[in-house]
């Protein structure tokens, strides 16, 4: 007895460093297959308001930027309301009717070169965020919800290697799923779309209605490039992304009024 | 004593509110964040109680980890440095470091640049190749490990001639 305890007294700094790589590892290798940590994130209180404080000053930077590119937006979606018909406008204004609710948010982290990003905005709880809504930006998709604080919120980029969104040919009905491959972070790439299909580099890639989480035709990118996968049944698709991942400021959040009804559904379907 | 403690407490605050305000946003050339917070323990005093440096390292790592949603990669890295440290010391600096009165006043600027380069790259060694965590991406791998490496070290070497500590 006096050996071991002589043993372990001995390597104490051996089996403290052991104790502590046992304890990382464990929390990497989750991070590659299961969801990001409930507890350990950085929409928690501490780390978000110390982001918020960050953001807070850097956005004065680009202001000007930022406020140009809502102008821009505004005046697209205003040509769009004055050449759309009278009656869609009434319609679509009573807010009952309506299927999807949007929520805006600012970022205030963003990340892109890791492979499996999260960025953190600034809409939690009270603000009526919840798991899995849809983020978009101006331009296209950016990502899902995974972890809501009061006052904060992380989203799962789609530049995550864990992320799986539906897509599909805008036009068709053919759709496959948009995963990311770590290596550039403009472009994404789209599986699981037979041979058959017609392709052309410069066609535009929009969500699929296969989900609850985004509506459908939210535009992702366009061709970049495409091949057969190693099966030579599928095309692997080279997405270039719409949105601009390095720089973005303010989000959309999604929300689907029917998915709980669609969720429970399902459910019931497959028991 | 309770001077260094302190000395550190502050390093550990500002270092890892550097590191996720400033370093993590970098994105210099589209992909090199440099973690410049891995000066920590090149900083760290030498003679000390092994067991609260490792410590020390592991509440540094996993709280830039908790700040940059890349749970127990930095902490796995910085333990990892924190034990190999001494080992390393002994490489770079030879007999000198087994004597009582050793300080990197009587080290050469080489002697104590490989010392951070050593740490430098074993921390991102470790870091990118759990990050990534798959041999199909072993290129992409070491591009991260060895370019970013290179840009810590620069900044590294700037912030410790520009800080350097009085009580070593």
């Amino acid at each position: 007895m006096q050996r071991i305890i002589n043993f372990v007294l001995r390597y104490r700094n051996a089996f403290l460093y052991a104790f502590f790589a046992f304890i990382s590892l464990v929390m990497t290798i989750r991070s590659h297959s299961y969801h990001q940590s409930k507890f350990f994130n950085s929409s928690k209180w501490v780390t978000g308001s110390i982001y918020g404080a960050g953001s807070d000053v850097s956005s004065y930077f680009d202001l000007q930027e930022e406020n140009s590119r809502l102008v821009q937006e505004n005046r697209e979606l205003r040509k769009l309301l004055f050449n759309s018909n009278g009656d869609s406008i009434t319609t679509s204004l009573d807010s009952t009717l309506l299927q999807h609710e949007v929520l805006n948010a600012k970022l205030i982290k963003n990340s892109y070169i890791s492979p499996r990003n999260y960025v953190t905005i600034d809409k939690g709880a009270r603000d009526g965020v919840h798991q899995d809504m849809g983020v978009i930006t101006t331009d296209g998709i950016l990502g899902i919800v995974e972890n809501v604080s009061n006052k904060f919120a992380t989203v799962q980029s789609v530049l995550n290697t864990k992320s799986n969104i539906n897509a599909k040919i805008k036009g068709t009905e053919y759709f496959g799923s948009l995963i990311w491959d770590a290596k550039d972070y403009t472009v994404v790439q789209l599986v699981d779309i037979p041979r058959l299909v017609p392709l052309v580099v410069g066609d535009t890639i929009v969500t699929g209605g296969m989900s609850s989480i985004f509506p459908e035709n939210v535009p992702v990118g366009i061709i970049k490039k495409y091949d057969l996968n190693d099966s030579k049944s599928f095309y692997d698709i080279d997405v270039e992304l719409f949105s601009d991942m390095a720089n973005i400021k303010n989000v959309y959040l999604i929300e689907n009024k029917n998915k709980e009804e669609i969720q429970e559904l399902e459910a019931r379907t497959v028991e | 004593m309770n001077n260094t403690i302190i000395i550190n407490i502050f390093r550990f605050v500002l270092l890892a509110l550097a590191q996720v305000l400033i370093f993590n946003n970098l994105n210099f050339l589209g992909f090199i964040n440099p973690m410049v917070y891995v000066i920590f323990f090149y900083w760290y005093p030498i003679k000390v109680n092994r067991a609260v440096f490792m410590l020390t390292s592991f509440f540094l790592g996993i709280t830039i980890d908790i700040f940059s949603d890349t749970l127990a990669l930095n902490a796995l890295a910085s333990i990892t440095i924190a034990y190999l440290r001494p080992a390393i010391m002994r490489f770079c600096f030879g007999v000198n470091y087994d004597f009582q009165n050793f300080s990197f006043k009587n080290t050469t600027k080489i002697q104590r640049i490989t010392f951070m380069a050593l740490l430098v790259l074993i921390h991102h060694l470790i870091f990118f190749s759990f990050e990534i965590l798959s041999i199909a991406h072993i290129l992409l791998i070491l591009k991260k490990v060895f370019v970013t490496s290179i840009v810590t070290l620069i900044l590294c070497i700037l912030f410790s001639s520009l800080f350097s500590p009085k009580t070593e």
